[in-house]
């Protein structure tokens, strides 16, 4: 990390949004993350997403476990409302948040740490409830802040840096979040910005649960030979399904692509996804495939990464329990409290 | 043979059942046929935990009095459980009533000879009336309603008008019942002897209704603003969330879209169900919990959180009898100080003490405003016996000027104005810090939550100076919220007395009949209900004015008595614990002995002291 503080002033000449922002009225404050870690990377591509689509900074909410992962909200998006709640717990804080104001963007930052292990039932729930939210997981395969320890996605047969090897079979976030029914699961690499932020740019226009695994090397702990979280491996084992670009609105396709290789993807918002493919048979939209392929390419050591599932029509956890339109938090005793009249008669019911 | 009991108004009829028989509503209807005939009763269900098959019983106490305590004793049983048979015969009073199925045949030594018997052929008058298995066990109960409603004289007429509003619009379901109703009033009329325990017309029940304390919490949820509910099933606490349901969908329903002006959610474990809450209220909507023991010994780290990040979630914990799964089914007040002193680290919580429904729904809605005025957790105290019964109780009333007090919320005006906003700066003294909603102002007013130390900007740090700035301020906040929950009630007694009682929650009913006994023996006490924690000065001050007080509470370890002791400073001599804990709600009986016999075993010693 560095101590220096960030300089306030910035460029004149620096790109503004359409809301006039720009991209450094998105930061946070300064990383205490160590230098050259994945996670600093992911939280330029969240910076980058949310600059680009120009969301009004302080209708998101971010809310975060504990963990190196869990402490980057304080780095990204400095004039939102932030939560670092308790470990593994995020999933059910964020739940309750969305429920209590439908009207925010939810950005929930884990870890594999914090969500495989202690947090496991809360991920599930998370995506099983469909609580509309981006759920990133910062996924290292090891627990940073206690200084290199195993975590449960690190791989059977990975080494820690000491040389002790793995045994115990690793938790694939991925294949969870297909099961139990989030509605965007996507896996990207924090090496890979080209990628990552159109990921991110989609699943924050996602209406439902939005998933993404991205891995994250963890330079102190988990960056070495015999680790299958380390930059080089990840490097050379990447093995993309598709290449990604959000356009906002409904936008015509004007590049020149072959046949067959680009699909736009229309979600519930008008956003457009547009998916150039790499494998040709790789359908996004098909859960069960989408799980057995990604099974078949993990056993033979690869990293599947891009967008692997989406459902563009998803229903989110409001629609399930089917709130009013306004916020919750915004509802006033006309609405809320049925009156004394109301209670009389209930009185005379209970005699 | 003793002289069979012979009493007006005034006994206990218990039943014996086999748990998931139909029995439950039968007997509701027997209970509520008494109130209609102005006559007070205080029911108990006495269950397992179970569906189907383990005994369950049901006590109704007639007391034209108005006790509603439980009074211990039965003066007539209804014993329809076979598996139980030794047992109910055992616990009649002597001189009590046995009224039974006689259908078997059954020696004379499973029977006593200082009660009387009462036989009458059930099974085989469902039998030859009947030919659908259920219908015979389902009619069997409402055929017994009706003998005892002529053998005691409860008015028919209120039974079948009981059993019309139950059916109201089902013909189809209240003729048959009430056919059999009058099938077991006639037998009893014609061929049953009378007895001496009577039911006659009074008007001592006046305006008040009949409800268990897990609904009245619920509707007290929902007048106090409440929104979102999280919670996992626990009993005795179930059933408040499922009554908070219900009377969502009655009264929060948006008339135009149908839409629900609240979210309902069965979390997946306590832990989750209370993050829920804590997510909803630092968000700015109304949100709470219900649990019971086990549930709040998992929301321990939250709760810690919750305290520390000063979120207003409300709880509301149904205690049973622990530790560990306990008498999952029986009622204890044994989360005091697991309550109080939820999680680690220094931390203190707000308690609320209601003593029956009314208050369960008077201090449910405003644990709402308390948490969003203190922005920390509150706890709304009940017992499965306050919960899980139907009590008789004030009618409720709602003040329709009142507002909900959403506390010092901070908004996008005011920060525009130029207000300072500091998340964890205390302005005016009070200890309470103002906090903005998130997504309230464009580029003010934003700040981190988090369950680490930081300034009063919200800033992390590891200061100690800071961290005790803070932890003092938490302090001062305690000291607003003993001015904030509702006072101690102070019943003093006839003449004036050197020794005091405190008791709280469920106890309120047993006690005040107890202070009356006790009365009739000389013993004269002043009396201090206490509603809240922490502990206004009134509290301090009855005991400071008392030689000697009796606390009177429903667990082993004397956990109010550890309270007072520890935050009011009191020397732990003055202090005389009086304790129930054996899973029955506690009696007025018991009261009353227990400090009688405390003062005779006191007297002897304080006069050779003197």
């Amino acid at each position: 990390m560095t101590y220096l503080a960030k300089p306030k002033l910035h460029h004149p000449a620096l790109p503004k949004n359409k809301l006039g922002f720009t991209r450094r009225d998105y930061e946070g404050a300064v990383s205490t993350l160590c230098a050259g870690c994945g996670h600093d990377s992911i939280s330029a591509a969240i910076i980058q997403a949310c600059f680009e689509l120009a969301l009004p900074p302080h209708r998101i909410a971010k809310l975060s476990g504990i963990g190196c992962s869990s402490k980057t909200p304080t780095y990204f998006l400095g004039v939102s409302h932030g939560f670092n709640s308790v470990h593994g717990r995020m999933p059910s804080v964020l739940t309750g948040a969305n429920l209590a104001n439908r009207d925010l963007i939810y950005l929930g930052v884990s870890g594999d740490g914090d969500s495989a292990s202690i947090g496991l039932g809360q991920f599930a729930h998370v995506l099983r409830r469909g609580v509309n939210m981006v759920y990133i997981v910062e996924n290292n395969g090891v627990y940073g802040l206690t200084k290199g320890q195993f975590s449960a996605t690190s791989d059977k047969g990975s080494k820690s840096k000491r040389g002790v090897q793995n045994m115990d079979a690793p938790i694939d976030m991925i294949g969870m979040a297909l099961q139990l029914g989030a509605t965007f699961v996507a896996r990207s690499f924090s090496g890979d910005k080209a990628q990552l932020v159109p990921l991110v740019m989609a699943a924050l226009h996602h209406h439902g649960a939005a998933f993404i695994d991205v891995i994250s090397p963890c330079v102190a702990f988990n960056n070495h030979v015999g680790s299958t979280k380390s930059f080089d491996y990840v490097r050379e084992h990447n093995d993309a399904v598709n290449r990604l670009d959000v356009i906002e609105g409904r936008a015509e396709i004007t590049a020149d692509y072959a046949p067959g290789t680009v699909e736009s993807v229309v979600q519930h918002d008008g956003s457009v996804l547009r998916l150039r493919k790499i494998h040709a048979d790789y359908d996004p939209h098909d859960r069960i495939s989408a799980m057995a392929f990604l099974q078949e390419r993990q056993a033979a050591g690869e990293i599947v990464t891009g967008l692997l599932y989406v459902d563009p029509e998803a229903h989110d956890l409001h629609d399930h329990v089917e709130t009013v339109e306004k916020p919750l938090n915004e509802l006033g005793e006309a609405e809320l409290i049925p009156g004394n009249e109301a209670l009389q008669k209930l009185n005379a019911s209970l005699r | 043979m003793p002289q069979p009991i012979a009493s007006t108004n005034d006994f206990v009829v218990k039943f014996a059942n086999v748990n998931g028989s139909g029995s439950a509503s039968a007997n509701l209807l027997f209970a509520k046929s008494i109130l209609r005939m102005g006559v007070p009763v205080a029911t108990r269900n006495i269950f397992p935990s179970n569906i189907q098959g383990l005994p369950t019983w049901y006590e109704v106490r007639v007391s034209a009095a108005g006790h509603l305590g439980r009074r211990g004793g039965v003066d007539l049983m209804v014993a329809m459980n076979p598996q139980t048979w030794a047992q109910d015969i055992a616990s009649i009073d002597p001189g009590g009533y046995l009224f039974y199925d006689s259908t078997k045949p059954m020696p004379p030594s499973k029977f006593r000879d200082d009660i009387t018997v009462i036989g009458m052929p059930l099974t085989e008058i469902c039998n030859k009336a009947y030919a659908d298995p259920r219908q015979r066990q389902l009619f069997k109960n409402i055929i017994y309603i009706g003998a005892l409603a002529a053998l005691l004289g409860i008015d028919a007429a209120a039974i079948e008008q009981l059993i019309g509003e139950q059916y109201k619009g089902k013909e189809k379901l209240f003729g048959p019942n009430r056919d059999a109703l009058h099938m077991g009033h006639d037998y009893a009329t014609q061929r049953l002897k009378p007895i001496s325990l009577k039911v006659a017309r009074a008007d001592a029940v006046g305006d008040r209704v009949f409800i268990d304390g897990n609904s009245a919490a619920a509707l007290g949820a929902v007048y106090g603003g409440a929104t979102v509910a999280a919670w996992y099933p626990i009993t005795p606490s179930t059933s408040m969330a499922e009554a908070f349901q219900r009377y969502c969908r009655r009264y929060r329903v948006d008339p135009a879209t149908r839409k629900n002006r609240y979210a309902i959610i069965q979390g997946e474990d306590e832990l989750a169900s209370v993050g829920i809450v804590i997510g909803a209220a630092w968000n700015g909507a109304r949100a709470f919990t219900c649990t019971s023991g086990p549930g709040l010994s998992l929301m321990q780290e939250f709760l810690g959180l919750a305290y520390f990040a000063e979120i207003p979630a409300v709880l509301f914990d149904v205690q049973r009898a622990g530790p560990s799964t306990g008498m999952p089914t029986r009622t204890q007040q044994a989360d005091i100080l697991a309550a109080a002193y939820a999680s680690h680290g220094d931390t203190k919580h707000v308690l609320l003490f209601p003593e029956d429904p009314y208050e369960c729904f008077e201090l449910g809605a405003l644990a709402f405003d308390l948490a969003d005025r203190l922005q920390t957790p509150v706890f709304v105290m009940l017992d499965l016996d306050i919960g899980m019964n139907e009590w008789l109780t004030k009618p409720f009333q709602w003040d329709d000027g009142h507002r909900l007090d959403r506390g010092k919320v901070m908004t996008a005006a005011d920060l525009d104005a130029g207000k300072e906003f500091g998340r964890y700066l205390d302005v005016d003294g009070d200890g309470i810090p103002y906090r903005t909603y998130p997504g309230t102002h464009p580029s003010k007013g934003a700040y981190f939550t988090r369950g680490t130390s930081r300034d009063r900007y919200a800033r992390y740090t590891e200061e100690g100076a800071a961290y005790v700035d803070n932890m003092q301020r938490l302090l001062r906040k305690f000291e607003t919220a003993k001015k904030l929950v509702p006072a101690a009630v102070r019943t003093p007694a006839k003449q004036p007395a050197k020794a005091g009682v405190i008791y709280f929650g469920s106890t309120a009913a047993a006690m005040r009949e107890s202070l009356a006994a006790l009365e009739g023996q000389g013993i004269h006490l002043d009396a201090l209900r206490l509603r809240g924690f922490p502990f206004g000065t009134e509290v301090i001050e009855f005991i400071a004015a008392h030689e000697q007080v009796f606390v009177v509470e429903q667990n082993r370890d004397a956990q109010l008595r550890t309270l007072l002791m520890t935050e009011g400073g009191i020397d732990p001599a003055k202090l005389v614990p009086v304790l129930h804990y054996d899973g029955t709600p506690i009696t007025g009986r018991f009261i009353t002995g227990a400090i009688s016999s405390l003062l005779r075993a006191v007297k002897p010693l304080r006069e050779v002291a003197s």
